[in-house]
């Protein structure tokens, strides 16, 4: 069991058909396989410990990947927005490493180390004699070591086994599913969970991927029409800026008739934006995914169906849905328990718990799976009577205001449906009275204006007088980090700073 | 001993498969000869060479074992003397 037979069957079953696209450069199944096998043997020849890769998505992704597979040494995408400060303290948990790197203005270099530009990575691995080289089978070698994003404090470094992976790709994925038109655009960073599995789920489908190394709304459009698109993964921020610059009448309109279908996740989608996206796109099948970095990657889905029964029912319940995850795939279980792990009913909101094969729940060597095999995820939430899984948050962001706990999401849910509302974030802000109250900032849509008494009156409204904010702070936009996450430490810094 | 992840070939054809999950029995064939890491060609048995496909799973009917075939060929699979089927598993939208 080892990820990189997903490539070696494809390489097998279609040899010839276009894999990859990347800056109108075209690389077929066969030619991917015979670079991932010169890769091994460079990687298993330079006595290292981790294949890391710095630098946007190119064909050195899927590459590095499958050749760090095939020779047993654990892959390592690193965040290519991070500074030297900040990269440092993660080299030294992953030396001594083979670097492949983009251009960067510090030079590494290292004892042990081997360090190589990505373009000359490329060059080595696209040319020469074949190899051959002896895969590492055990199913238990770690593939793939991801650091979390860190939105919480140091990044944690998760760590998938190529068991793990395989089960989630031969759960979810049908071999050679793909007919040999279809392509995806691939839009997230490699250094992202999402980034990993759409490299293994196309790949195992035989579909190939185009690549968008840097995310611009135009530039997704213009990716997708003069490269036939028909599927794309986007984080909820991206479709906002498709739909923005769709929308924008002074952009050059661009047709897309190819694409059929769109998946998104990693980030809380806003209802309003999904419809939106729904209207705009009445040919397409949408899929929203939710899972983790260490759950290797989608845990459940809300399906095509789902999403248009819910925009043509009149019934609430189905509506409701399109603010939902969906439900969990075949092979993953799905619980909601209490603070004290008391297994809780529908409706009822807990913390989120998960179980199956593809789930890791591993960090450096220490697993935080109970003897059951359930994975905390830390994520708030609650399941509907048929079984929908609805978000709430962060289990770490519920805002906990005199012995009640409040969902910052049910507030910013509601705020997102106003028209003079773009986004608002919630978060718990220190109080002598209470331990926490909520304190909200909030974007005013474009030519729009709403004033805090006119947010307090409907929110009280709306919901319970508790969620009614301490605390308005009127901003141009929210902070999120490049793959859509509101950072919501620095939205709480803000109260912290103003309060003083 | 075979497990999870263990390799093996056909010996009559060009066939080739993944061990996912399997019993305590090791009486795998493919065409009516045993497959192995690197068997010695042989002739197949004609009643059993209804072929095998790759990308597809197949199990036997209480599912003790469980295959991947990672390589096509004209043999069919056999475990302890029963043919194994291919398994249907449910198609799900693309979610990356």
């Amino acid at each position: 069991m080892n990820i990189a037979l997903f490539l070696q069957m494809a390489a097998e079953a279609c040899p010839d058909r276009r894999a990859l696209t990347h800056e109108g450069l075209h690389y077929t199944y066969a030619e991917l396989y015979t670079a991932a096998e010169r890769a091994a043997y460079h990687f298993a020849t330079a006595n290292v410990k981790f294949v890391a890769l710095l630098d946007v998505s190119s064909p050195a992704v899927p590459i590095a990947l499958m050749g760090a597979a095939m020779a047993g040494v654990p892959y390592v995408p690193l965040n290519y927005r991070l500074s030297e400060e900040q990269i440092a303290p993660l080299f030294e948990r992953i030396s001594p490493a083979y670097l492949i790197a983009g251009p960067r203005n510090e030079n590494f270099e290292f004892d042990g180390w081997v360090v190589q530009d990505s373009a000359d990575f490329l060059r080595n691995v696209l040319e020469g004699e074949a190899t051959d080289v002896s895969w590492n089978e055990d199913p238990t070698a770690v593939a793939v070591q991801l650091f979390t994003s860190g939105t919480t404090g140091t990044p944690k470094a998760a760590i998938l086994r190529h068991e793990h992976l395989v089960s989630y790709i031969l759960g979810s994925v049908e071999f050679m599913g793909a007919m040999e038109d279809e392509a995806a655009l691939v839009s997230v960073p490699p250094y992202h969970i999402a980034g990993i599995s759409a490299v293994l789920s196309n790949i195992y489908a035989c579909r190939q991927i185009v690549q968008l190394p840097n995310f611009d709304p135009q530039d997704w459009l213009q990716l997708c029409h003069d490269n036939a698109v028909t599927s794309a993964f986007v984080v909820p921020t991206m479709l906002t800026r498709i739909i923005e610059a769709l929308n924008d009448g002074d952009s050059p309109s661009i047709s897309i008739p190819s694409l059929r279908a769109i998946a998104y996740g990693g980030g809380k989608m806003p209802v309003p934006v999904i419809e939106s996206a729904l209207r705009l796109f009445p040919e397409v099948n949408f899929t929203n995914a939710y899972g983790l970095t260490e759950t290797s990657s989608t845990i459940t889905l809300l399906d095509p169906v789902d999403h248009r029964a819910a925009m043509d029912y009149d019934d609430a319940a189905v509506h409701a849905r399109l603010g939902s995850v969906g439900k969990p795939l075949p092979s993953v279980d799905i619980e909601i328990r209490d603070e004290d792990g008391k297994l809780l009913g529908s409706w009822e909101s807990g913390e989120i718990y998960v179980r199956g094969p593809q789930v890791s729940g591993e960090y450096e060597g220490r697993s935080v799976l109970d003897d059951d095999g359930w994975f905390p995820t830390r994520d708030a939430g609650y399941l509907d009577d048929h079984g929908y899984l609805f978000l709430s948050g962060r289990a770490d962001d519920v805002i906990v205001r005199g012995g009640e706990n409040l969902s910052p999401g049910e507030i910013e849910d509601l705020l997102h449906k106003h028209p003079a509302i773009t986004d608002a974030a919630a978060v718990g802000m220190p109080s002598e009275e209470w331990g926490e109250v909520v304190a909200l900032a909030v974007v005013e849509a474009k030519g729009q204006s709403i004033s805090e008494d006119e947010i307090k009156a409907h929110i009280r409204e709306h919901l319970r007088s508790s969620r009614v904010p301490e605390v308005i702070h009127f901003t141009s936009e929210l902070p999120y980090n490049e793959t859509g996450k509101l950072l919501r430490r620095v939205v709480r810094q803000w109260f912290i700073i103003e309060g003083d | 001993m075979l497990k999870a992840g263990s390799r093996l070939k056909s010996a009559v054809c060009d066939a080739e498969i993944m061990i996912i999950k399997i019993g305590e029995s090791e009486d795998i064939t493919c065409g009516g000869q045993p497959m192995a890491d690197a068997p010695e060609k042989s002739d197949g048995n004609a009643d059993q060479m209804h072929g095998c496909l790759i990308g597809k799973r197949y199990v036997n009917a209480d599912e003790s074992i469980e295959v991947l075939c990672v390589k096509s060929g004209d043999g069919s699979l056999y475990y302890e003397g029963d043919e194994l089927m291919t398994k249907d598993t449910k198609k799900l939208p693309s979610s990356d």
